[in-house]
């Protein structure tokens, strides 16, 4: 009655089809490259500024409604949308929710804030049974620095991980990790670009949070790369690899199954408020699973590794480098 | 590895059980948290038969981990202070012994005029004749900065000396400001009887304020962003054009009922809200809402001599560079006490006479950011994160229980422990618990289960190589080791960077996702490792069934 998600012994021959998971993840990054050139993303007000408000109506509310009621205010450039939530459709009671961006007011926060004042009198007068549930406005000049730190905290999340792990292993790992790093990055923005999911700051903490997921993952299969280079010094490259990547395979899946349970649970139940959140950790999980399985190792083994690990004196690390046997 | 002395036992077991024992009072939350707000009152050490005081035990842990105001419903306001706007005030006073200054070297320098717009952080001096400019500088320079080491004098344009503070004294009237700044807004909220409010400063210029419980933060917002500088000045003309230029005496203020209609002030007030010792909403003789006020003996006597001299005379209450009335002074108002009028309602009036009490804001402030959660969506992020908790731990359990059967248990109660460690520590340095520090612990418990995977499998690799069950138990752990501690690393880096850059919603995340790293490896790998060498030793087992 074991559960027993991998076959004991894999062989799978992980190289076999590299070449075709490289085009595909090279084609993956470059779709998401030309849609966030084309579509950009779906900033929130945490990036863009502005206001946004989450209400709470009675069932018989439209969008119609709440937009012409809108309109008489004059605000720009205003969007409403409405929210479904899976989980109380899941109950039987689902709400009726919608969200309203309404772009920034001049400069003056005065005018910000009697304007927030104005949509709300306006709503409670023309929908009449109303919630406010959340309410946020936020300034051009935060905006501008929330987007500045969020760049900054990726980059260097990044490149920490880059010298954690080649003072860790060697500097192909390293590489072989960040442009592993870096691929579920960009196609995690790039999927938010495709759908126009809305992109704030719990994203980038997402994102982050993938960073760490995926490099757990590539450095679970580095280390046993590590340990069977030195116990195969005569093996071929790419049957080390392979080894390694078989071995760590059930680790590898159920810890991300783990992972996805968790995840899918706070997707489907955690409310609205982390929905995004929690789609970009699920992406992001697949992703980097995927990742570290069929892109880092790739790269590893097109770089070359050095050979003899068990040699101490390291002082002349150059002769061992190109060592590699494909 | 599987033999363990008891002081090993003890450290690891001692963490787990402090766990859970300050975890407990975390089941009976509302109740314990009204047991500790009664607690931080008078009446605790007293009164022992309140109904708060018997909400909970002395002798049992109190800690619980603050909600966020995401959680609880509340208002958030995040403001920058102008400190530019003191500086202009301050170094004003500095103008006549420039002028005297100045003055003695009337022959190099010829006539002079000074410039200085609000907001401006220097002093701008234009001189007729510029070829005395750089001896007047250093003229100032000598007699002035020499002797109050606060101002520098530099050339502007060819016939311009720019005054401006060193940065030494600008970073002491900046601390001065803020302080003051912190101080009259918490004063504000105070007086307003919002219920614990947090004021913080952050950063060099910036002041966050929390109010949990409180409906909007655009409440809050009417009460902390106006400066509330209060001056009352003398009439020199009614309904003048708004775009008048007026005399260097005199400025031009406008009307709060019609913006469009502006009064021509003496630009010297004759009492300012400083001098305020109270001010109370109230009615006037019609029974319209209005404010009363007193002035301190010094301002009330400014009050009375002005009064006698100008019967008869408009006069103008100015607000913010408003003028919200400006009546006709009936008689001498002796005694330092009067009343402002305006076109209030009742609730402009309460809110007036707070600002009035609490003072003057030192410099204008900007609003940044502002957010509102109401209490209905806080009670419902509370509800499903706590389903989406369970059921996500449930489902790892069970997956873990069928996929490594009793060792899956072990791992399992390492969990558990893990869970209720995260919010021991959190609760023990009281930091606060927000939402996505909810997906931060639901993460966690999908990776923590993660080191306990890795030996897992490391022990079934080493059982297929015919070792014996023991050894391949300690090497199980012993090789995995290397890996668990670089992967979680790596993690922890990614969570130290968003704790150190993030702010908000980022940190609360970072904070749970960090503490649960360290917990997860302490759990998973010492206390499933006591726990299977205690199995070992009852049961002796021969084979095991993985």
């Amino acid at each position: 009655m074991r559960l027993r998600l991998v076959p004991s012994n894999t062989k799978i021959n992980f190289f076999g089809k590299s070449k075709l998971a490289i085009w595909a993840s090279v084609t993956a990054v470059f779709i998401s490259i030309i849609f966030y050139l084309i579509n950009g993303l779906n900033y929130g007000i945490d990036f863009r500024g502005g206001t946004m408000l989450m209400i709470k109506t009675s069932d018989s509310t439209s969008i119609q409604e709440i937009r012409k009621s809108l309109n008489v205010l004059d605000l720009g450039d205003t969007v409403v949308t409405k929210i479904s939530d899976p989980a109380d459709t899941l109950i039987g009671s689902p709400k009726q929710m919608f969200l309203i961006k309404i772009e920034q007011q001049g400069n003056d926060e005065e005018v910000q804030n009697n304007m927030i004042i104005g949509v709300k009198e306006t709503l409670k007068k023309d929908i009449g049974e109303i919630s406010f549930l959340q309410t946020e406005s936020v300034g051009s000049k935060i905006s501008d620095e929330l987007i500045k730190k969020a760049v900054l905290a990726v980059c260097l999340a990044v490149f920490a991980v880059l010298f954690y792990i080649w003072i860790r292993f060697e500097w192909q790992f390293s590489l072989g990790a960040v442009l592993a790093l870096i691929h579920d990055v960009i196609i995690t923005i790039g999927i938010f670009s495709i759908i126009g999911l809305e992109f704030n700051l719990s994203i980038i903490a997402a994102l982050l949070t993938i960073v760490g997921y995926s490099l757990n993952d590539t450095v679970i299969v580095f280390d046993r790369i590590r340990e069977n280079l030195k116990k195969y010094q005569s093996v071929k490259l790419i049957d080390v690899l392979n080894k390694s990547i078989n071995e760590t395979l059930s680790r590898t899946i159920i810890t991300s199954l783990t992972t996805l349970l968790a995840l899918l649970a706070l997707f489907i139940f955690g409310g609205e408020v982390i929905r995004g959140f929690t789609f970009a950790m699920i992406w992001g999980v697949l992703i980097g699973t995927y990742s570290s399985i069929f892109i880092a190792s790739s790269i590893l083994l097109k770089l070359g590794v050095k050979r003899d690990w068990n040699n101490k004196n390291t002082g002349n690390p150059g002769t061992n480098y190109s060592n590699f046997d494909n | 590895m599987l033999r363990f002395p008891i002081w090993k036992i003890i450290i690891i077991l001692l963490p787990c059980l402090w766990g859970v024992y300050s975890f407990s009072p975390h089941f009976f939350y509302s109740q314990v948290e009204k047991y500790n707000d009664f607690k931080k009152t008078e009446n605790f050490k007293t009164d022992n038969q309140s109904p708060e005081k018997l909400l909970w035990y002395d002798w049992a842990p109190s800690n619980l981990v603050n909600l966020g105001l995401d959680l609880r419903g509340g208002a958030h306001v995040l403001v920058e202070v102008n400190l530019e706007d003191v500086y202009s005030e301050r170094i004003l006073n500095f103008w006549p012994e420039i002028r005297k200054t100045l003055r003695t070297i009337r022959g190099d320098v010829g006539s002079f005029t000074q410039n200085l717009s609000d907001g401006d952080d220097s002093l701008i001096i234009k001189i007729s004749k510029k070829s005395g400019i750089s001896d007047a500088i250093s003229i100032l320079s000598n007699q002035i900065s020499q002797s109050n080491k606060v101002l520098n004098f530099s050339k502007f344009e060819e016939n311009k000396i720019k005054v401006s503070f060193n940065q030494q004294e600008k970073n002491k009237i900046d601390k001065q400001t803020m302080d003051q700044s912190l101080e009259i807004i918490r004063r504000r909220v105070d007086e307003a009887g919002t219920r614990e409010p947090t004021i913080q400063k952050q950063g060099d210029r910036r002041i966050v304020i929390q109010v949990p419980g409180l409906g909007s933060a655009e409440e809050l917002l009417q009460l902390i962003g106006k400066t509330a500088k209060l001056t009352f000045h003398q009439v020199i003309k009614n309904n003048v054009s708004c775009e008048k230029k007026p005399s260097s005496r005199n400025i031009i203020v406008p009307s709060i009922d019609d913006i469009n209609s502006c009064l021509e002030l003496e630009k010297r007030f004759v009492v300012s809200g400083s001098q305020l010792t109270n001010a109370q909403p109230s009615f006037d003789q019609n029974n319209r809402p209005a404010v009363s006020f007193q002035f301190n003996p010094v301002g009330g006597r400014k009050f009375g001599d002005y009064t006698k001299n100008n019967i008869g005379n408009p006069f103008a209450i100015v607000l913010d560079n408003q003028v919200i009335s400006a009546p006709i002074i009936q008689s001498h108002i002796p005694g330092g006490s009067g009343i402002i009028t305006g076109d209030f309602t009742v609730e402009e009036s309460n809110r007036l006479a707070i600002l009035l009490r609490a003072g003057a804001l030192p410099a204008s402030i900007k609003v940044l950011e502002q957010r509102t959660v109401g209490p209905e969506l806080g009670a419902d992020s509370i509800q499903s994160g706590k389903i989406a908790a369970i059921i996500s731990g449930l489902l790892v359990l069970f997956f873990m229980f069928f996929s490594y059967g009793l060792f899956g248990l072990f791992a399992n109660i390492g969990l558990i422990f893990n869970i209720s460690l995260i919010f021991s520590i959190m609760a023990y340095f009281s930091a606060t618990l927000t939402l996505p520090g909810i997906a931060g612990i639901v993460l966690t418990i999908g990776m923590a289960v993660d080191a306990n995977v890795l030996i897992f499998e490391r022990i079934k690799e080493e059982i297929k190589t015919n070792k014996s069950l023991y050894r391949a138990i300690e090497l199980g752990y012993e090789k995995a080791l290397t890996s668990i501690i670089d992967a979680n690393v790596t993690t922890f880096i990614a969570a130290l960077i968003l704790f150190v850059l993030g702010s908000g919603p980022i940190k609360g995340f970072s904070v749970t996702l960090g503490i649960g790293i360290v917990t997860s490896v302490f759990t998973a790998v010492y206390l499933t490792r006591l726990l299977i060498s205690v199995y070992f030793n009852v049961t002796k087992p021969k084979v095991l069934n993985f």
